[in-house]
């Protein structure tokens, strides 16, 4: 099973990625084990600019050939960018999880409790504790 | 069905049952699944790409979970008479093949199977997986009164090799005199050659033969096939060929809460001659006269993807105008588009609408099947 585990980005245990663009900003997507686990995807929804989400709030659907599953928001904040190019080519998520296929793009501000989220060895670990 | 990603990367703990060709999927790369206590493989790294190579050149499934059951005795046709709602009457010719429903007193579908017409004493059964244990239960407890052996034969594993290039490919895996032979089969028609058993038959809506063949020479085959250039398909490849031919899946489109007339299979039931009276026929004949539900195609217009037990909307209406079910859905590989097939009632309009996630889309009622032989069957403009 693919998995790469790209070590400047943070994980959550729903299997999504975080990185942090700018001050306060932070772009999401599904790591390369979500994308090998769900196998061929054929339709995304990304949710609308300046939806204000909680942490933990299922706000995208990723489905596979097989099946619906949701996308949960890794921190609070607002939508700031989704990645359009998904409706059109949703096997960008497949073929690139960590750049072309990213999902949405989130204003955090301070108040956001990043500490929540797990380093790429400790994902790496909890990948492998979730396999046993 | 909206699942967490998590769902689907949590293994297993508990092994299930495996076919002869297990450790060779493992091999090749599969991603196993459960399905119905089998780990069977889901697919071998794209399940899109093993989808279109069926479609368009062969593909190999391993169905050996299926159960194949041999039915002899001297009675065994008139047994059959009375065990199915199709009419093994209609098999003149040894090796031809019948789909045939086997039902409850109430008209519900205990299964859907293939039976084959071996010799005046013996008809080969092929009943599904998850099915087996309530089905042969079934059959025995009725093939007393016939005299009529059951016998499981877990002794066989089967490899369905389909597509447009499929029985070439898979005829070259006998010797010359019976490579001529097995590319005469008609199609529906089986016939023995060595200890294979091959019958051209399927489950995907393209041509191609179904090999029950000695456990032990399974692996074999599947190498020998796979020289042949012939692709490796899981199970999720042929889910959806089967939903764009417009085939049931038991379990979804039909199981014991409905009968056959409001699951697309009024075809498969032999109301002629009126004086064979298998099980069921009385609820069926009852249910004919009532206007009911009936299992038709979908189309989705909008974006998205239908899955089962979505609710189906006649146009303009909304969630307090409920009227049908989605009983399978899928995107289609081959359309680019979602299909699905549906459970409505027989007055519905073509136009209707779907609740995906809460959000009503448009859908169109269309005919199955939806894509046979490689080539589109609905207007998808």
């Amino acid at each position: 099973m693919s998995n790469n585990i790209p070590s400047d980005l943070k994980y959550t245990k729903s299997h999504e990625w975080v990185r942090q663009v700018q001050n306060g900003a932070i772009e999401i997507g599904i790591t390369d084990h979500a994308q090998s686990a769900l196998g061929d995807l054929v339709f995304v929804e990304v949710p609308d600019i300046g939806r204000a989400l909680k942490a933990g709030e299922a706000c995208a659907v990723v489905e596979s050939v097989k099946a619906a599953s949701d996308v949960y928001s890794p921190l609070a904040g607002k939508v700031i960018a989704n990645n359009g190019a998904l409706a059109g080519k949703p096997e960008l998520l497949n073929e690139d999880p960590y750049g072309a296929g990213w999902l949405f793009r989130l204003e955090t501000g301070a108040s956001a409790n990043a500490g929540s989220l797990m380093s790429a060895s400790a994902y790496e670990t909890f990948l492998a504790e979730e396999s046993k | 069905m909206v699942l967490g990603v998590s769902v689907f990367v949590r293994r297993e703990v508990a092994m299930g049952l495996k076919t002869p060709l297990y450790d060779t999927h493992v091999q090749q790369g599969a991603k196993i699944v459960d399905f119905g206590g089998w780990d069977m493989p889901l697919h071998y790294g794209s399940q899109i790409e093993e989808h279109h190579a069926v479609r368009r050149d062969a593909g190999m499934f391993d169905v050996s979970h299926m159960c194949i059951v041999d039915l002899t005795g001297g009675r065994v046709r008139e047994f059959l008479c009375l065990l199915l709602a199709n009419d093994v009457g209609r098999l003149k010719t040894f090796g031809k093949a019948l789909y045939s429903c086997m039902l409850l007193p109430n008209g519900g579908v205990i299964d859907d199977l293939i039976v084959y017409y071996m010799s005046e004493t013996w008809y080969r059964m092929v009943v599904n997986a998850g099915t087996r244990d309530k089905d042969l239960a079934w059959i025995r407890k009725h093939a007393i009164d016939f005299d009529v052996t059951v016998v499981e034969r877990k002794d066989l594993a089967i490899i369905a090799v389909q597509g447009p290039n499929a029985r070439r490919k898979a005829a070259a895996l006998l010797p010359p005199p019976q490579q001529v032979a097995v590319l005469e089969l008609k199609p529906f028609f089986g016939a023995p050659f060595g200890s294979w058993f091959v019958a051209r038959t399927g489950y995907t809506g393209e041509d191609g033969f179904e090999i029950m063949i000695p456990a032990a020479e399974a692996a074999d085959a599947w190498g020998r096939l796979l020289q042949q250039g012939v692709k490796p398909a899981g199970l999720g490849a042929r889910d959806t060929l089967r939903l764009e031919a417009g085939m049931n899946l038991y379990g979804n489109d039909m199981d014991e809460n409905f009968h056959p007339l409001e699951s697309g299979l009024a075809w498969t039931v032999a109301f002629e001659p009126t004086e064979r009276d298998f099980i069921g026929r009385e609820a069926l004949e009852r249910a004919q006269r009532e206007s009911g539900r009936e299992l038709v195609g979908l189309l989705l217009e909008d974006r998205g993807v239908l899955r089962s037990h979505q609710k189906v909307l006649s146009a303009g209406a909304t969630t307090a105008g409920l009227s049908g079910e989605v009983t399978s859905g899928t995107f289609s590989p081959t359309l680019n588009r979602s299909i699905a097939l549906a459970r409505v009632p027989k007055t519905s309009q073509p136009a209707v609408q779907v609740d995906i996630r809460g959000k009503l889309h448009a859908a169109r009622i269309v005919k199955p099947p939806f894509v046979r032989h490689g080539k589109a069957l609905i207007d998808i403009s």
